[in-house]
């Protein structure tokens, strides 16, 4: 290192770390961002600190604060709840291993569905038209989205499509062994749309001359996939993939309208017992409790989202 | 390696534009061809068909003995270089080059030692681990170059490959190419707007304008006896000036009349371009290489009937030599293919050529010796070499030669 001082850069002192904004803005600073950090504070930090207090809480069935209780409502979530997690039985059933499976099954469906329209619809000349029909039911609310599924899956064949179409009279959302799979595809038509059209502009984005480069290279179309598109969709595929997860791990509502948990709590969710602890139990702590694993869930995925999004650009 | 055939080639799009008509080319085995043109002239479609990019529409290619119309792009055994050197973002230089190689399913020891020559030869080998992103505009160049000459193929093919370049990197790169090329004795097609990559690197040149194969030469014939108007204003550098002359007959010789001034064309010119007599009392356009002209102060023996006179507008010094732009009272050529080059060069200067067949003065550069002592605003007195004048036919373009090569009408 050279013993010669190098002046600083103009207006700022040498060897004094920057500023805080509230010490090199003073007040008005503050107060230029203090409508965001109210909304913020209110409708996000409070409702959140509030949870939180919540789960370590007894509360009246008015969701009023009772009496502390320390962890236990976590105890019993994890150790006595059969319907959130029953490790008695195996593979371990209840709400948190049936929401596993959604958050696996579905997403790996939708993003490859996904995945493969995009890249289909690439080579076809009706691409915009074909893109359009899958994405319309993103624009479907997903109470929308569950009546008519209700309706595809309705046993009677007079009613329901799905009976109709395979001549048979099985009650689809009736039976242990077929209602989560059958709302798994009932919402990955909803959402396969989504994984299409994020997937769809990111292979957009990769210039024309590099898969030109790969063919004149002697690639064939599966190995141009495989070693050049497949590869420059890593980005784009794991944002999805997060935004997927997020989603089912909070999924409520197709369950709320379809089955609503049934049949016997085969098709409950991390989210739906939330809702019934707290406004069918009146057991507002434990519903915090529930909610509290979930944003214990979310958090690290969406950490490792905004970490991604700052250290890497895409690359094409 | 092997030959490249074009037979009547002809690309039309499914929005009905021509890009490349009757393209007729045979590239030798081994041989440098550059394809050159202004923008839109078809060159890289034709290089494209030849990769496999483009259909083709009409017409035969051939790569050796192959027809490759309907041979699909991963077997026609070409490498391409991309403009935007198209390299793969997420692949190290390494696998970028080796890319080709491991679709072959080559045995890993081979790529490796092949891979490792080719970084040798392009003086890739301290990047062989970077990925792109982190090479320079040069560096990546040579890669692009590296997964071309790995793979041995028929031929290379390279379009445009130095444009994205500052213009030093591009001086030495063209030599590097050129070498590499002799190296490895490749049939190469090259692709290029800029006619001075065109005369150093190419066997031979060909000239496109508007889809249409206009001359394929080797550079200095190319220079010497360009066979229209496009060609000899498109080759060189400074252009061609190209002005409009009225050939008379005077003391027995022809002369040509450029505004108020008269040019004498001496016994060699006539000699070399017997068909001159047949223009006499007509319009022809009079082509000038700047290197024809010199400051009449430094030619001891310039008689009067072989020099023009003009104002002084510009002085480029050089060091070797002097760019002199000087406005000479006589109107340019001004035909469909002069408007062509000049929009290629820019919109302004196609209207500023508009401006000056409406004021009957051209801008005339010159080279001069760098001993010369013209000054901007001054009037002066150049020498002209009339030996080296071209001639072409006004209404067709052709050069005038002889009774048989060029303009008959």
């Amino acid at each position: 290192m050279s013993s010669q001082p190098v002046p600083g850069p103009v207006g700022r002192p040498r060897g004094r770390a920057l500023p805080s904004i509230f010490k090199k803005q003073g007040w008005q600073g503050l107060l230029f961002i203090s409508p965001a950090l109210l909304l913020l504070g209110l409708l996000v930090v409070y409702p959140m600190v509030r949870t939180i207090m919540l789960s370590f809480a007894d509360t009246r069935a008015n969701l009023k604060f009772r009496r502390w209780v320390g962890f236990d409502n976590f105890e019993r979530l994890f150790t006595r709840d059969r319907g959130f997690f029953d490790h008695d039985t195996f593979p371990p059933e209840g709400a948190l291993v049936n929401n596993l499976r959604w958050v696996v099954v579905y997403s790996v469906v939708s993003i490859g569905l996904g995945l493969l329209i995009a890249v289909l619809a690439a080579r076809v000349r009706y691409e915009s038209i074909l893109k359009a029909i899958i994405f319309i039911p993103m624009a479907i609310s997903a109470t929308a989205v569950a009546i008519i599924w209700k309706f595809v899956y309705d046993p009677d064949p007079k009613i329901g499509s799905l009976n109709a179409v395979l001549n048979t009279d099985l009650s689809w959302l009736g039976r242990t062994d077929t209602v989560n799979y059958a709302l798994i595809f009932a919402y990955v038509w909803a959402s396969t749309g989504f994984a299409m059209v994020v997937l769809s502009a990111a292979l957009k984005g990769i210039p024309e001359e590099i898969i030109e480069a790969a063919r004149t290279d002697g690639a064939n179309e599966w190995a141009i996939f495989r070693r050049i598109q497949f590869p420059l969709l890593s980005l784009p595929l794991a944002v999805v993939t997060v935004w997927l997860v997020i989603n089912v791990i909070k999924l409520f509502d197709i369950i709320f309208v379809m089955t609503g948990g049934g049949p016997g709590g085969a098709s409950e969710v991390i989210a739906f017992t939330m809702y019934d602890e707290t406004f069918g139990n009146g057991e507002g702590g434990y519903g915090a409790t529930i909610a509290v694993v979930m944003l214990i869930m979310i958090i690290p995925l969406m950490i490792w989202n905004i970490s991604r999004f700052r250290s890497e650009r895409v690359v094409t | 390696m092997a030959a490249v055939t074009f037979s009547d080639v002809s690309k039309t799009f499914p929005d009905g534009t021509t890009a490349v008509s009757d393209l007729d080319l045979e590239t030798e085995d081994g041989e440098f061809m550059v394809f050159v043109g202004p923008s839109g002239c078809g060159k890289t479609t034709a290089l494209r068909m030849v990769a496999g990019l483009e259909e083709i529409s009409g017409g035969e290619i051939r790569i050796g003995d192959r027809v490759v119309n309907e041979v699909s792009p991963k077997d026609r055994d070409v490498a391409m270089v991309f403009q935007t050197y198209a390299l793969y973002p997420h692949l190290t230089v390494y696998d970028n080059i080796a890319f080709s190689l491991k679709l072959r399913k080559e045995k890993k020891e081979h790529i490796d030692k092949r891979v490792r020559e080719a970084a040798r030869t392009l003086g890739l080998e301290p990047f062989l681990d970077r990925k792109p992103r982190a090479l320079s505009g040069g560096q990546r160049q040579r890669v692009a170059m590296g997964r071309a000459i790995v793979r041995e193929p028929q031929a290379f093919l390279m379009d445009e490959p130095l444009s994205n370049l500052d213009a030093k990197l591009r001086v030495q790169m063209r030599a590097e190419i050129s070498r590499l090329q002799r190296t490895l004795g490749v049939t190469t097609i090259y692709v290029t707007h800029d006619q001075v990559e065109a005369m150093t690197m190419g066997d031979r040149v060909a000239v496109m304008r508007k889809g249409e194969l206009q001359q394929v030469a080797p550079p200095q014939e190319l220079y010497d006896h360009p066979l229209n108007l496009f060609v000899g204003g498109f080759i060189g550098s400074p252009a061609m000036n190209l002005l409009e002359a009225t050939l008379e007959r005077s003391n027995g010789g022809l002369s040509a009349a450029l505004g108020d001034q008269r040019l004498s064309l001496g016994e060699e010119a006539l000699a070399a371009r017997p068909a001159l007599k047949r223009y006499e009392g007509q319009k022809v356009v009079l082509g000038l290489r700047p290197e024809h002209l010199e400051d009449a102060a430094l030619v001891t023996d310039a008689p009067a009937d072989k020099r023009l006179q003009g104002e002084i507008e510009l002085t480029e010094a050089l060091g070797s030599e002097l760019m002199v732009h000087l406005k000479v009272a006589a109107p340019p050529a001004v035909t469909e293919e002069v408007k062509e080059l000049a929009a290629d060069i820019g919109a302004d200067v196609a209207a500023e050529l508009e401006e000056a067949k409406g004021e009957q003065q051209t801008t005339v550069v010159g080279r001069f010796s760098a001993e010369s002592n013209v000054k901007e605003g001054e009037t002066t007195e150049v020498a002209v070499d009339t030996r080296a004048l071209h001639f072409f036919d006004v209404e067709s373009g052709l050069g005038i030669y002889d009774e048989t090569k060029g303009a008959t009408r």
